[in-house]
């Protein structure tokens, strides 16, 4: 569990980047913390383990203070996929590559290689076992950096902008992925402002805005209210906007579901499906 | 990273910094012949007191000390490796009959090393004065208007402004690797050295590509397709740059005569110690 309590944090060159944000996550619990650009959602995920320590009030992974243990200490709990995976490849393979944090962390040569290989399997990325990382295309790239860190079997995931650069399949390989990660009771958390992949996914949805939570609740209750929307500076999904436009009808506008919406155009049109 | 703080330019306006950047750097180049031309603690205690009034004119006290701090690592190596090198064979120094064992000779010893790390410390100085108080952009164009091709103006200018960028980046890439579990403090010398390798590579990685990218951004607005470049600003010598121009030559041949014609004693001797 992850207690975030009234944390302000203030950059050394005086950007106050989170003020008075107060938050709780639950174990195995999935969030999307969504939010214009520089409304703290990555300086809040960096205070998660440990990056950066709070000016102002305190943080809790699982009733341990952050402020008091390293961040060696505490990435072992929390794995954390930064946004540009060019931030961290260097290894000549990609086995190494995922191994790194695993040496770091003190495992033994025979577990090491048990967990590259798993990782390896789980992200489809065996056959480039001995590839070097920048001979790869930019997602197999995110697919590594992201394997580097499950590797480890992390209680908790953050995942920093993951569907950017990323096509079709690939967004729906890391849902499907996210799926199982909540279903081993991991708690994942991305950062993200990709509406419609939320949409789809369906998690808890914290909005921020200048440095605060503007509110915090289920995906359709977030996305489909437009004060709220227009609070946070981001779009609501395609389908909201198409029946958000429709409303004078009598069409209902809390949708972000295809298959909702397919019912409730259905239903207005008297046909039966 | 502290050094490069030190030549970070920032926007104000003073008299110095509103000076020719070309009459600048002949002053520059002065001090640094001067400062080579003695090694005697006495005319270098002059250059380093005759730079603080432009230091304090042009209001960059703060991050010239920070420069200096950044130096200071260095310093310190040139004074211990001079004092133990002299200590070690004195031969040459002014006033020391080999062996080193009375306590004037001693002094004299340290008034050598100590000379000779305020050279190090002047030359710093010069260039850190010139570096603050001139904008990358007055620098090309100075550059550019002495003749210099434009394709050596272009590239010093692009480094100098990616400086930033890169200290910024090397920050992110630190993080990712911290959220991997490493500890860059950890070890004794040999492995905090080899710490900082999973940082410089992905840097060094990074740059060569970003610098690919630049060619290609720029190759696409034609650049260079202009054999005859003009420039909107045209930087002319006033009156100050003529005075500061003067002073300098003035300053470089008082000190050509001063060594080929005048002893200047040790400051140990002077003050009878």
């Amino acid at each position: 569990m992850i207690e975030v309590k009234d944390v302000s944090f203030t950059y050394v060159n005086g950007v106050e980047a989170l003020r008075g944000v107060s938050l709780t996550i639950r174990d195995g619990e999935f969030v999307a913390i969504m939010g214009q650009n520089g409304a703290g959602k990555t300086t809040l995920v960096k205070h998660f383990n440990g990056l950066l320590k709070p000016t102002r009030g305190e943080i809790l992974v699982d009733g341990v203070n952050t402020r008091k243990v390293s961040v060696a200490t505490l990435a072992r709990k929390v794995g954390f996929v930064f946004q540009n995976p060019d931030h961290q490849l260097f290894c000549e393979t990609v086995e190494d590559e995922v191994a790194f944090a695993l040496r770091n962390f003190g495992f033994e040569e025979k577990t090491i290689k048990k967990r590259v290989a798993w990782a390896l399997n789980l992200l489809d990325l065996t056959e480039y076992r001995e590839t070097s990382p920048f001979m790869l295309s930019g997602g197999e790239r995110k697919r590594v950096a992201l394997a580097s860190v499950l590797a480890w079997n992390p209680k908790v995931v953050i995942l920093d902008e993951p569907t950017i650069g990323q096509d079709q399949k690939q967004k729906e390989r890391l849902r499907q992925f996210i799926i199982q990660l909540t279903a081993q009771q991991k708690t994942v958390i991305i950062v993200t402002h990709d509406v419609e992949f939320v949409a789809e996914c369906n998690p808890h949805v914290v909005l921020m805005a200048q440095g605060e939570i503007v509110a915090e609740g289920g995906a359709k209750q977030m996305l489909t209210n437009p004060d709220l929307v227009t609070k946070a500076s981001i779009v609501p999904p395609q389908i909201t906007q198409i029946f958000l436009e429709l409303a004078d009808l009598g069409l209902p506008t809390d949708l972000i579901d295809i298959h909702e919406a397919r019912e409730a155009l259905l239903n207005f049109l008297g046909v039966n499906s | 990273m502290s050094v490069f703080d030190g030549l970070r330019f920032r926007m104000v306006s003073s008299p110095i910094h509103r000076l020719d950047p070309r009459a600048k750097f002949f002053f520059v180049c002065v001090m640094f012949v001067i400062a080579v031309l003695f090694n005697q603690l006495l005319p270098l205690i002059v250059l380093f007191l005759i730079q603080m009034p432009l230091v304090f004119v042009a209001g960059v006290q703060r991050e010239w000390i920070r420069s200096l701090r950044g130096a200071l690592f260095l310093a310190v190596m040139i004074f211990v490796i001079n004092f133990v090198f002299a200590y070690l064979s004195p031969g040459g120094i002014q006033g020391i009959e080999p062996p080193v064992d009375t306590l004037p000779e001693y002094l004299m010893l340290f008034e050598n090393s100590f000379a000779l790390t305020l050279r190090f410390v002047v030359l710093i100085e010069s260039f850190s004065v010139f570096f603050l108080t001139t904008s990358p952009d007055h620098l090309g164009l100075a550059l550019e208007q002495s003749h210099v091709p434009y394709e050596f103006c272009f590239a010093f200018t692009t480094a100098v402004r990616f400086v930033p960028v890169l200290a910024e980046e090397a920050q992110t890439i630190m993080d990712a690797q911290k959220a991997r579990g490493l500890e860059l403090e950890r070890g004794n010398f040999i492995k905090r050295i080899r710490n900082y390798i999973p940082i410089l590579i992905p840097l060094i990685v990074n740059a060569i590509r970003r610098s690919l990218e630049l060619a290609e951004t720029m190759e696409s607005r034609a650049w260079g397709a202009t054999e005859k470049r003009t420039n909107l600003y045209v930087l002319r010598l006033k009156k100050p740059d003529y005075v500061l121009v003067m002073m300098s030559i003035l300053m470089l041949v008082l000190a050509v005569y001063v060594r080929l014609f005048l002893p200047v004693p040790p400051l140990v001797v002077i003050l009878q110690i």
